[in-house]
């Protein structure tokens, strides 16, 4: 091959020093044993490398903001408890200023507190919550692998997708406790019949975030995949998932807001002795008692419950993937 | 995976191309009328830089995709020496949700090599390419020039004898670029991989390859090539290089121009008639 000389001696000497084992098929520099090395080249190959090293510390000069982590819990968790204190204070001022008019009435938070405080308990609220996390929990984890499997033959089979992406759209549409009668006709006041409204709230929307995410997989990844060798599962595995994770996680984040959403729903109508408490019925315990304080701390509690979910593992989980991808601010 | 010198000599001796297209045509789709390609003929000797030039649009990119099996041709064959060719595109392509050295890896992985080794061996290739401070960084913490690199280090992760390359710096400043020329030389010497290297800079391809091969657009044919037999390490602001590559642009020239002129001809029957 015509390479020059003064390189080739120089490919030489580094193929020695650095490792034998190179990547190409061929060697060239190999074969011609090590020769003296002209001080020219030398210098080009060390003038090269530190122009390099100029350019990447000029162009990589972003230093990334490093806070402490108590810092950055602090900037999170600080100006939503100040917007709740601000909540409670009107709150508190409105009760005050209308608590003789008498027209509606309207619990402080004290009187919420108390209440909540009084109904708590291991047979009463505290039981309550902890069945419908427990729902929650058991009927989300159930659409999430619905949900997965859906999405996958829907996103691959063309022609289901095209029979059923519309219908999966329509049904995000339709609140889920839409389906609480029919549920109660087919299977009675039982588990089923939740199960049934939290499965149709929450199915549709992470199939349809696996589908986007699917879909909005940049061709050239898959193509790239394949010239690296990937085909088949090792395709899906190493590629099209990581690819489409940000979609899926945000379908997923979507899908536990409808869940719970429409737990909450369902367990307000669906009554029954057997099915235990769950935080609604003990708002329709409310509803029946006229307890306004119970009713009002039994919505705190959903918010609470709904919201934490949400910022302690949904939230960080999509931030991360955004961060680390490069495709979100800071 | 890596080939010893003894086999690879032994590999070359049994096939001396590196790259052989014959008669190949490309068509997509139910495309009917000339065909994106027509009729290339192209061998590349192993261990040779070839630089293909052509208008925009002319067909360079499914060339490669050709090469690299992604895409099926519509007639003619390809063989590529050891069945693959490593195929770097012109954005990075690095994987987002993967560090640079996990990129590296990614491909070893593919090509079945075992973990232990995928960690030494994704260093080595980062230190080749002088980013050994990098293997951490995601595609989007690195700059357009250190991300090419990265890319580089990964084509050449996966072991293939050919390696083409898709205007991998076109989206560079001069300054990287010039750079980044250095060092492809330097480890096309080093590793003595055939290179097929598409751009649309006549300089760039006087600058790198022992041949030039100039496409025709509309259909992609071998036009014309040139050798280029000035001594590495070449500069771009070389007399010589400068010298040939505008005989180079001239002729590219002419051949754009041919098409002008069948267009207004078209143009002008078109309202003729
Ligand atoms: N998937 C496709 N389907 C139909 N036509 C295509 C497809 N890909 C490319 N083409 C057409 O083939 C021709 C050549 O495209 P190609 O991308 O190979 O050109 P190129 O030489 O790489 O151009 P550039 O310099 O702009 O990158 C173009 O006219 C383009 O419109
Ligand atoms: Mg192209």
């Amino acid at each position: 091959m015509p390479h020059d000389t003064a390189a080739h001696d120089t490919a030489a000497r580094d193929t020695a020093a650095r490792d034998t084992a190179l990547p190409g098929a061929v060697a060239p520099g190999t074969a011609a044993g090590p020769a003296p090395v002209p001080a020219a080249a030398d210098d080009g190959e060390q003038s090269l490398a530190r122009l390099e090293a100029g350019l990447d510390a000029l162009e990589s000069a972003a230093v990334s903001d490093r806070r402490p982590w108590w810092r950055i819990v602090l900037s999170r968790l600080l100006p939503p408890a100040v917007a709740l204190a601000a909540i409670v204070l009107v709150w508190d001022v409105l009760v005050w200023a209308h608590v003789r008019s008498g027209e509606i009435m309207l619990p402080g938070p004290g009187d919420v507190w108390n209440s909540l405080v009084a109904e708590w308990g291991p047979s009463r609220i505290g039981a309550a919550v902890w069945d419908s996390v427990y729902r929650a929990a058991i009927g989300f984890t159930a659409s999430v692998l619905i949900g997965t499997v859906l999405g996958l033959l829907i996103a691959r089979i063309a022609p289901l997708r095209a029979a059923v992406q519309p219908l999966l759209s329509g049904l995000q549409n339709l609140p889920s406790v839409a389906w609480v009668p029919i549920g109660i006709i087919w299977f009675g006041v039982s588990p089923a019949t939740i199960y049934t409204v939290v499965l149709l709230g929450a199915v549709p929307s992470i199939a349809v975030g696996l589908i986007d995410g699917l879909d909005r997989v940049p061709p050239i990844y898959l193509r790239v995949g394949r010239n690296l060798g990937a085909r088949g599962l090792d395709s899906v595995r190493f590629v099209l998932i990581p690819a489409a994770l940000p979609g899926y996680v945000s379908g997923m984040k979507q899908g536990w807001a409808f869940a719970w959403r429409s737990l909450m729903a369902a367990e307000l109508i669906a009554i029954s002795p057997q099915l235990g408490p769950g935080v609604g019925q003990v708002m329709k315990f409310a509803q029946e008692n006229l307890d306004l304080p119970l009713a009002l701390g039994s919505i705190i509690i959903i918010l609470i419950i709904g919201i934490g979910i949400n910022q302690l593992f949904f939230a960080p989980l999509e931030r991360r993937l955004l961060r680390t991808r490069g495709l979100s601010r800071s | 995976m890596t080939l010893t010198i003894d086999e690879a000599a032994q590999a070359r001796t049994l096939t001396e191309t590196a790259v052989r297209l014959t008669g190949v045509t490309k068509r997509f789709g139910k495309q009917t009328g000339t065909p994106v390609l027509d009729g290339i003929d192209l061998a590349v000797a192993p261990g040779e830089f070839v630089c293909l030039l052509g208008a925009s649009g002319c067909g360079k990119s499914t060339l490669l995709n050709l090469i690299a099996g992604l895409d099926p041709v519509s007639s003619g064959s390809i063989e590529v020496s050891g069945g693959r060719a490593a195929l770097m595109f012109q954005e990075s392509a690095l994987f987002p949700w993967l560090t640079a050295a996990g990129n590296i890896e990614l491909a070893l992985r593919l090509r079945g090599v075992d973990k232990a080794r995928r960690r030494t061996e994704a260093e080595r290739l980062l230190r080749l390419v002088r980013l050994e401070g990098a293997a951490k960084k995601r595609a989007h913490e690195l700059s357009g020039g250190m991300r090419q690199r990265v890319a580089l280090a990964r084509a050449l992760a996966q072991q293939a004898a050919v390696l083409l390359m898709d205007e991998p710096f076109a989206a560079l400043d001069a300054i990287t670029r010039d750079v980044l020329h250095g060092e492809l030389t330097a480890l096309w010497q080093e590793t003595g991989v055939t290179v097929l290297f598409v751009t649309h800079n006549v300089r760039e391809a006087v600058r790198l390859g022992q041949r030039v091969v100039m496409l025709s657009s509309r259909p992609g044919r071998v036009a014309r090539e040139w050798r280029v037999d000035i001594p590495q390490p070449r500069r771009i602001e070389d007399a010589d290089v400068a010298e040939l590559a505008r005989e180079i642009t001239d002729e590219l020239h002419r051949e754009i121009t041919r098409h002008g002129r069948v267009g207004v001809d078209k143009g002008a029957s078109g309202h003729a008639s």
